[in-house]
């Protein structure tokens, strides 16, 4: 049985269709779903094995990216999106669907444990304007960095993939008590450390973070878009040789995981 | 009812929107700014208690880890400016489209404040200046209207700005009758000037002739609407014109440019892969037997030129819609950008003119974000500079589409509703066709305010999460976008056969107030026509509601063949379609076409000495030239997945590609599709008919450089104009047209859509007019069987082979060398411009071949700059240098003359042979080694020069600033 997956369809997203094809690939059964159809009670989280809040620009990114689909969230669908992340079900929130999470507390989610969804006036995390100031989009590489986020545990290779956003500047009031959230890193393209310098980290994130997860390890956000390098003619280089497909393996990861549960 | 106001403080005053705020401020002149701290302002009507106030501050307003929030009721009396600082606040007038507005009220609905009644944003600067400045209040309005606020759509204080939210006024059902009957010439063009219909006596007398005819005289809403339906905007009556031309001596007519040039063109191709081809709001062909593909671009320069970025946002939009409107899914945008000089002084521009960084800034802006809030990849383009474009910025916006083929319908039904579907009618956008088709002044931003619309991208891009599944479910029947002329326009072409009767009351308004000519001709953006069967209305309602799409049904279409509007039941027009549709009587127009100005030197011949090495430096950094990526970047290329050949490319992704090359999801096996554009204002100065042919070959060239097939290549053509009744304006049109045609035929490349945009000149203060060059864009786009052929112009590896491919003829007519060159070398200018060789379509199917045969390893078009520029590009792309032996000749004319119909190709040596075989008896020269050596050694006898890559990169790299 193909895990069947729930991609979140907010007013503005717009990689809806980007990341069904990459769970398609990576062997779910994916089905884009508006966020009115749930709150109309003909769908339901808990019928899904697998989450996705995709990218786009939900809400047109007035008030902040993220904020008023995370209002969304809160309003109609915590006690859902609560039990989905304490079952231990994959979730994954992509570039505005990660704002959205980070933005109505589900990430880093520390005070999660118990409510679901935090208090949003002390946030523990954000998501802000890039440090220079504007959208950018541009190839990046990514590492996995932990053992504990079930999408990313086991994955020794690079990631490179796009980045496509103007607020992903990941800043958090703790920063040292997250390290162990810490999901996927912006890197060289060699592998190496990227300090913190533009363009390998794209947008001045704290410790050049471009992923994180939540304590559990089932929730994963991350502003980059590995969901764009499914296909080898996808990368930038493959007339020159340069073919990975390396988004792929991160949401076979997910979906493998969700297809044992 | 009590307002409230908010203020939005960043925690860190060192943020980068302060940075890049003040290195505008730097870059327009104002040195003696030190720091300008920008903030956001909220204000809000309703009835809100002061812990109502702090939570919804608190939770809705600010990002709680780097922003803090105060708000006070209004008016809050004290608010002293901090010591040093001058306080300026900026709020957008009323009616002016507020997202963020809309959103505030939802979301505080939604979270239980139902007192919140109204919203409105601005924002607050704190200018800090060196404490030696003296700024006087003269000097504050220019620093103001110069770099923080644009008087078309926002109003600005200094201190305390008060809010201003859109009058409840009392519906208004005020219908003017216009008497016409009877009126005398003067008086007729008096009545066209004060409605700003743009509409000359013939014209005039043919409306006085049918309130003869019909024994009455006309309401507001039906002259307002005649008026936009037979703009140049929107039926293009000077390519439909019988033009008399005196063509140096000789005389003949030319009975519409668009019939004989452009539509011939396609008809003599007579392609069977064309679907549609100037019938639908886009042009159709097919992709793989299954998936056809609709491309459109238009202009929206006039807008643009007043309010950059509603008039680039909308003009994304309105494309966006184009494509909707032939029920295809948007798949790709692009934008061809044309400004005046960056460094243009504030002297040299005309008064009531924005300074071109500004217009640059706000088009660019407007453009990332439309497109990238839609989710649509902005994948290919091209930005011009030239003083003439300084009062008229070019905005050319284009999207591709894509669908299952047969799926669109265009054929309402007698008994079909007619659905508006998408946002509220406003005021905004009164008159825009009539507004696109005139001269512009210092006046025209105030008097066209109401001619200026803010897009709204979520909302349109719920009207592609409805229309889809609608088409796909087959709930409609025919379907248009609500562009120019809006509903008038809209309703009035899809009833041009049938017939229909519409009820305005029925139109949802963003604010009360409207007169019914008003709603009817408003052109508010996001909205879409749809001819919908009552059976199906259900359906379609439920579409909407789950993705929060607001709909309305407004009338019948009838099968009377009448177009009739009322208001609350009243008759407010009762018009006979075959007038409205073909009732324009035929313009006359005088076109003058001049000797071709031809001296100075002669191809072939010496010229004077230059200094090769410092001159491709010098092309390099030519902001026409030097990387674009600054602004590429903030477009977002990759949503969608499907971009395979990227604007920008090579082993550092900073090198220009020559095209895009897509492959949408949906496509069949491997089939995608190539973008690429031609332009060459600096040819169309001086040879408007070879201008046409170089763009037509460049822009087809572009595609063959990327692997496109030669065979399967469409086109589009925009051409923008001065004013054509002036005979040599419109003489230089007729021989633009001429020559597209006569290019399109050589390529055997129809073309399948256009658009013009005339009368883009500007009345100065002094009396003088400014004109554009004569610039037109050809867009193009090829079908390819298998993307994984595509390449790309990066040099790949070190002992392969560069080959010149086609009739090299380098000349400095036109040519960029000629702009760098300093004093002295002028007389380039006065060459011809490159001529398109006969032989140059064979040419490209035999480097066509070779690319399919695998006998290619990258390729790139020799265009502005010349070889020399084409070589060295070639070199960022891969970071490899070259060793460049240039044939016999001028080298400054081999290096930098510029010429059509020629590429760069690399070739391993293995595959020499093969692909020397394949040019066989047409022309090509082995020019140049590549090597690991990072430099670019150019020699003709002797090593003329040696430069390092790393200064090619730098000059590239130059840097433009959005």
């Amino acid at each position: 049985m193909k895990p069947k997956a729930l991609i979140l369809l907010a007013h503005g997203t717009n990689r809806d269709h980007d990341a069904a094809e990459a769970l398609r690939l990576a062997g779910a059964d994916p089905e884009i779903v508006p966020l009115n159809l749930l709150r109309q009670g003909r769908r339901r989280f808990g019928d899904y094995q697998m989450l996705v809040l995709p990218g786009g620009f939900s809400y047109a990114d007035a008030l902040g990216a993220g904020k008023l689909l995370a209002i969304d969230l809160q309003a109609y669908f915590s006690d859902q999106i609560q039990a989905f992340v304490v079952s231990g079900k994959p979730v994954i929130g992509i570039c505005n669907g990660f704002q959205a999470l980070v933005k109505s507390g589900i990430l880093p989610g520390r005070r999660a444990a118990s409510p679901a969804l935090a208090d949003d006036r002390h946030p523990e995390a954000t998501l802000t304007f890039n440090a220079r100031g504007r959208f950018e989009c541009r190839w990046v590489t990514l590492k996995p960095v932990s053992q504990t986020c079930l999408w990313t545990r086991g994955l020794a290779d690079l990631i490179t993939c796009p980045v496509a956003h103007g607020e992903g500047n990941f800043q958090a009031v703790e920063a040292d008590r997250l390290k162990e959230q810490i999901a996927l890193v912006y890197v060289c393209p060699d592998g190496s450390p990227a300090h913190g310098a533009y363009p390998a980290n794209p947008n001045g994130s704290l410790l050049d973070i471009a992923g994180v997860c939540n304590p559990a390890g089932n929730v994963l956000g991350l502003m980059p878009h590995p969901e764009n390098h499914i296909h080898p003619w996808q990368h930038p280089l493959w007339r020159r040789g340069a073919s990975a497909m390396s988004g792929l393996p991160l949401f076979e990861n997910g979906v493998r995981y969700a297809a044992q549960l | 009812m009590p307002f409230y106001r908010f203020l939005v403080c960043p925690a860190l005053p060192d943020n980068p929107r302060a940075a890049s705020l003040l290195s505008d401020a730097r870059a327009l002149g104002f040195d003696n700014l030190i720091r300008i701290e920008p903030q956001d302002l909220y204000f809000i009507e309703g009835q809100l208690s002061p812990d109502e106030c702090q939570q919804l501050a608190l939770s809705l307003l600010i990002d709680p880890l780097t922003q803090s929030v105060e708000w006070a009721a209004l008016p809050t009396g004290a608010a002293e400016p901090p010591p040093g600082a001058v306080t300026i606040e900026v709020a957008l007038r009323p009616g002016v489209t507020d997202p963020v507005a809309d959103e505030i009220v939802r979301a505080a609905h939604q979270l239980g404040w139902a007192g919140v009644r109204h919203a409105a944003t601005g924002f607050r600067y704190l200018l800090h200046f060196e404490p030696s400045a003296q700024v006087d209040d003269a000097a504050l309005e220019v620093l103001v209207e110069r770099l923080l606020a644009n008087a078309v759509i926002q109003r600005w204080a200094r201190g305390e700005i008060e809010p201003i939210f859109p009058i409840e006024a009392a519906s208004s059902d005020e219908v003017e009758v216009l008497r016409l009957r009877g009126l005398g010439d003067e008086a007729l063009l008096a009545l066209s000037a004060e409605r700003r219909a743009a509409l000359d006596l013939n014209e005039m007398r043919a409306i006085r002739a049918y309130c003869e005819r019909e024994g009455r005289d006309l309401t507001d809403v039906e002259f307002e609407t005649i008026a936009q339906t037979w703009s140049e905007h929107c039926v293009h009556k000077t390519f439909k014109a019988l033009i008399e031309v005196e063509d140096a001596g000789r005389r003949y007519a030319v009975d519409a440019l668009f019939k004989t040039f452009i539509r011939a063109a396609t008809e003599k191709i007579a392609a069977p892969w064309v679907l549609s081809a100037f019938v639908d709001n886009a042009g159709i062909i097919d992709l793989d037997g299954e998936n056809e593909v609709s491309f459109k671009v238009e202009t929206h320069n006039h807008p643009s030129a007043i309010e950059p970025f509603g008039g680039a946002n909308t003009g994304v939009g309105g494309v966006i819609r184009d494509v909707l409107g032939v029920s295809h899914k948007p798949i790709a945008n692009t934008d061809v950008l044309c400004f005046g000089m960056q460094d243009a002084s504030f002297d040299e521009l005309p008064a009531g003119v924005l300074h071109p960084r500004r217009v640059l800034s706000g088009v660019a802006a407007g453009v990332q974000d439309y497109g990238n809030k839609m989710g649509i990849p902005t994948v290919n383009g091209a930005i011009l500079f030239d003083r003439g474009y300084a009062a008229n910025p070019l905005v050319f916006c284009g999207t591709v589409g894509i669908a299952p083929r047969g799926l669109h319908v265009r054929t309402p039904r007698r008994g079909d509703r007619v659905v508006v579907l998408g946002g509220g009618t406003g005021r905004d956008g009164l008159r825009g066709a009539t507004f696109s088709s005139m001269t512009m002044d210092a006046q025209t931003g105030e008097v066209s305010g109401s001619s200026v619309q803010i897009g709204n991208p979520i909302v349109e891009k719920g009207l592609v999460d409805v229309i889809l599944p609608a088409r796909d479910r087959r709930l409609y029947t025919a379907i248009t976008d609500c562009g120019a002329g809006g509903l008038s326009s809209a309703v009035g072409e899809m009833a041009s056969q049938i017939g229909c009767e519409v009820e305005l009351a029925h139109v949802r308004l963003k604010y009360p107030g409207l007169a019914p000519w008003e709603i009817w001709l408003s052109e508010a953006q996001e909205r879409m026509v749809l001819a919908v069967p009552p059976e199906n209305l259900p359906a379609l309602q439920e579409l909407c509601a789950l993705h929060n799409v607001d709909w309305m049904d407004i009338g019948e279409f009838t099968g009377t063949g009448r177009l009739v509007v009322r208001y609350h039941g009243r008759v407010v027009l009762d018009l006979e379609n075959e007038f409205l549709h073909h009732g324009l009587p035929q313009r006359r127009l005088t076109a003058v076409i001049g000797e071709r100005r031809e001296s100075g030197l002669q191809a072939g011949e010496q010229h004077p000495k230059v200094d090769c090495a410092s001159i491709l430096l010098r092309l390099l950094a030519h902001p026409n030239i030097a990387s674009k990526s600054a602004i590429i970047r903030i477009y977002d290329h990759e949503v969608q997945g499907g971009t395979v050949i990227k604007p920008l490319t090579g082993v550092q992704m900073d090198a220009p590609s020559d095209a895009c090359v897509l492959r949408p999801l949906g496509a069949k096996g491997r089939a995608g599709i190539a973008l690429a554009n031609g332009i060459n204002p600096e040819y169309g100065k001086r040879d408007p008919y070879r201008m046409a042919m170089a763009v037509v070959d460049e822009a087809v060239r572009n595609l063959i450089a990327v692997g496109a097939d030669p065979a399967r290549i469409a086109l589009l053509d925009n051409f923008c104009w001065g004013d054509p009744l002036r005979p040599e304006t419109l003489g230089a049109l007729v021989q633009a047209a001429r020559g597209c045609h006569d290019a399109a035929l050589l390529f055997g490349t129809p073309f399948i859509s256009g658009k013009d945009s005339l009368n883009n000149e500007y009345l100065g203060a002094d009396g003088q007019r400014h004109a554009i060059p004569p610039t037109l864009l050809i867009s193009s786009i090829g079908v390819m069987a298998d993307v994984t052929d595509a390449l790309t112009m990066d040099l790949k590896a070190a002992g392969n082979w560069l080959y010149l491919v086609g009739a090299f003829d380098p000349t400095f007519g036109g040519s960029h060398f000629h702009l760098v060159s300093e004093g002295g070398h002028s007389s380039g200018g006065e060459e011809a411009v490159p001529l398109v060789a006969e032989i140059t379509p064979r040419v490209y199917a035999a480097l066509h071949a070779a690319v399919t045969a695998g006998l290619v390893r990258s390729a790139h078009d020799l265009s502005e700059g010349g070889l020399a520029v084409a070589a060295a590009e070639m070199c960022i792309g891969g970071r490899l240098g070259l060793d460049l032996t240039l044939p016999p000749g001028d080298p400054a004319r081999l290096l930098f003359g510029e010429t059509t119909g020629c590429l760069l190709v690399e070739v391993e040596p293995a595959q020499v042979p093969a692909f020397e075989r394949q040019f066989t008896g047409l022309p090509f020269l082995r020019v140049a080694k590549i090597i690991t050596d990072p430099f670019l050694k150019v020699n003709n006898n002797d090593l003329l020069f040696v430069l390092p890559l790393a200064d090619l990169v730098a000059a590239w790299n130059t840097p433009l600033q959005p």
